[in-house]
């Protein structure tokens, strides 16, 4: 069965299984070089497995969800976009979400997802209470945080490599309404866009588009968009009766591939100078539905096929405080000199992070796409290095092509990963054409 | 109000379960019927948790068609809808050879089921309203070399349902057949479906209950499934004999 991941460049033949029963997930693991894989919606390689990808969708039941602490247990999976179907009519809402809903809940604790809470509230994995994990030898095991083999650190952003985890404990954060009282706050250089992360450090949400074409002193240019959750009492009167009810999106499809020469210097950089126009003149407050805050892209099905059959690579990065300024400079410095631009350039503050082996760290994040050519892998190996000289690290779940080395150098702690997993024998049972590519 | 309950006989299957939710999410209870029972638990579970409705499970066994009418009796009442949706496909080459493994397949996809749609269809056709919904199979439409053990059960059965139809269609009980085609189920798992023509279980359930909403007759789940059966069914038979499908 061919198959990829989101970003459509890792096509892929490969024999996949859809387990129904633990004891089935079992005899796959002991065929070895086993992945599971979730919604298929990590950019990259990180959920194919050539010998043995084992599809987790029929684990999609929801098991119990305690009102008082808002502890939901859910199998992996489960989609997010289901978890909100049903919670957030009686008040609760995903205490920590990524860009799309339609991912699964294995899915997000595989790559411990973060969303534009960071800065406050941490990772995915800050909320979860724990995982139930399937080992090597077919075995259930529940991990918690305090663990003393660490293993729930490890399965934390570890890509699915520690095992496959079947069902979750997560919590669910109560809300007063289905409606987000969004800031935006136009900041005309890469400077002033961290100034504004800064001096809004008590927001529950924040990210920034950036445009990442413009140069000189506008360099970094961006739109600030803040997030609260409104209460009941901050919605417009009509409203109230029914707060967590929102207008039906008008949902759009992108029915084939785009043609290659659809995306090129000339409509990246129109559609730039448009957003930011359309920011800057929309700049101020608004209430906005969960849906179109959290998942714009969502509303487009198929969005990723825009970039053309070839697909698009994804980067991602973040930066310590320290570094942050020169590292995203030298960046966008170099994004802009090559003039290939990407439609959705996403800046965000990371708060602090404890975890094992989760890619946030305190500082700042970019992330950036890019539709695939021969032109692309230089600038990206380009960037790659960049990078590294700052002191930044990758994010797993949007790698596509990066190399062992790279990845190496760029993080420490992925030695102690590996010596991990051959110590404890889950380098045989579980591999995916990511671990593979990058020797994990 | 409350909706009234939606009885689904083979309920652990992957198009059960999608039906199941569909009707669920609609706000109706739902009542899983399957052999052994305990193990729907989970689904059970997770029925009431997302949909806040009533779901209970069943112990049910189609081929046990002397415990019917014992089974029948022993649910809450008389359901609103009842779904079959049991069918075993078996080997194609075994069932050749073997009349027993024939046997089986011919009894688990038309004389189970029918019969269990029979006993409701009297009981509806008594109160005076009901929906009964069988899902049938695009394999009974035509007998084919590589399933036809399987594909003449299922052609039994369509038959079945159209009759019922017709007995019933002034009694305020309303029969949808349905064919769904290929669909990436338990079942199929292994086999190597074109893309285009393969549905997936979410997309029966809500097709089914799409259609249990605006009484449709007979449907197939993917509509080009409509001009593929209707190509394979005016082949001359004596060119079909000769094809490989």
């Amino acid at each position: 069965m061919r198959i990829a991941g989101w970003g459509g460049t890792t096509r892929q033949d490969c024999r996949v299984s859809h387990p129904r029963s633990e004891a089935e997930v079992a005899a796959r693991i002991a065929e070895g070089h086993a992945i599971a894989r979730g919604a298929g919606r990590a950019y990259g390689d990180a959920a194919q497995s050539a010998l043995n990808t084992v599809d987790m969708g029929r684990f999609d039941r929801m098991i119990s969800f305690d009102a008082e602490t808002g502890l939901l247990v859910a199998e992996a999976g489960v989609r997010l976009a289901d978890v909100i179907a049903a919670f957030l009519p009686r008040g609760w809402f995903p205490a920590v979400t990524p860009g799309t809903k339609h991912v699964s809940v294995g899915g997000m604790v595989a790559a411990d997802v973060h969303g534009k809470n960071h800065h406050r509230d941490g990772s995915f994995g800050a909320f979860v209470e724990f995982i139930d994990l399937m080992g090597p030898d077919g075995a259930v095991r529940r991990l918690t945080r305090g663990d003393n083999d660490e293993m729930f650190g490890w399965t934390l952003g570890g890509m699915g490599l520690t095992g496959v985890i079947l069902r979750v404990g997560f919590r669910l954060r109560p809300v007063e309404s289905g409606w987000i009282r969004q800031k935006s706050i136009v900041a005309g250089s890469l400077a002033e866009a961290m100034a504004a992360f800064e001096a809004n450090a008590g927001a529950t949400y924040s990210v920034a588009w950036i445009d990442c074409l413009a140069r000189g002193v506008a360099m970094g240019r961006s739109i600030l968009m803040l997030g609260e959750h409104a209460s009941a009492a901050e919605l417009p009167a009509e409203r109230r009766a029914a707060p967590f009810g929102v207008p039906a999106r008008r949902r759009l499809t992108v029915p084939f591939h785009a043609p290659g020469f659809a995306l090129n210097g000339l409509t990246v950089r129109a559609f730039n100078h448009l957003y930011y126009a359309q920011g800057v003149k929309k700049a101020g407050e608004s209430l906005v539905d969960w849906d179109s805050y959290f998942y714009p892209l969502d509303a487009i099905h198929g969005w990723n096929k825009i970039y053309g059959r070839r697909g698009f690579v994804q980067f991602q990065c973040a930066f310590p405080l320290a570094t942050a300024e020169a590292g995203l400079a030298a960046l966008l410095t170099e994004i802009s000199r090559a003039g290939q631009g990407s439609f959705l350039a996403v800046l965000k503050r990371f708060g602090p992070q404890a975890s094992r082996i989760s890619f946030p760290m305190e500082g700042y994040t970019l992330a950036l796409d890019f539709p695939l050519h021969a032109r692309t892998t230089a600038l990206l190996e380009r960037l790659d290095r960049i990078t590294l000289a700052e002191g930044g690290r990758f994010y797993l779940a949007k790698d596509a092509r990066m190399t062992p080395h790279t990845l190496r150098k760029a993080d420490k702690r992925m030695a102690e990963f590996i010596a991990m997993r051959e110590r404890t024998g889950l380098a045989e049972a579980f591999s995916s054409t990511q671990s593979e590519r990058l020797a994990l | 109000m409350t909706k009234g309950a939606v009885l689904i006989l083979g309920g652990r299957s992957d198009i059960g379960r999608a039906i199941a939710r569909a009707f669920a999410a609609e706000g109706h209870p739902v009542w899983l019927a399957a052999r052994n029972a305990d193990g729907l638990e989970p689904d059970r579970a997770d029925l009431e948790l997302r949909y806040r409705v009533e779901a209970k499970c069943f112990e049910f066994d189609v081929l046990a068609t002397h415990r019917l009418e014992g089974f029948a009796d022993a649910l809450p009442g008389l359901p609103e809808v009842v779904v079959s949706v049991v069918g075993y496909m078996g080997d194609q080459q075994v069932s050749e050879t073997d009349p027993e493994a024939a046997a089986r397949v011919m009894r688990s996809n038309f004389e189970g089921p029918a019969a269990a749609l029979a006993l409701f269809a009297n009981r509806f056709e008594a109160r005076g309203s009901g929906v009964i919904v069988g899902i049938s199979s695009v394999a009974g439409e035509r007998g084919r070399a590589t399933n036809y053990v399987y594909g003449s059960a299922k052609a039994g059965f369509t038959a079945f349902l159209s009759g019922l139809r017709n007995r019933l269609a002034k009694k305020g009980v309303h029969v949808l057949t349905v064919l769904p085609g290929f669909v990436a189920t338990a079942m199929t798992e292994g086999m190597d479906l074109p893309e285009k023509l393969t549905a997936q279980p979410e997309e029966v359930g809500r097709a089914v209950l799409r259609a249990v909403k605006s009484k449709r007759n007979v449907i197939y789940v993917k509509p080009v499934w409509c001009l593929v059966m209707a190509v394979i069914r005016n082949i001359p038979e004596a060119i079909f004999k000769g094809m490989k499908l």
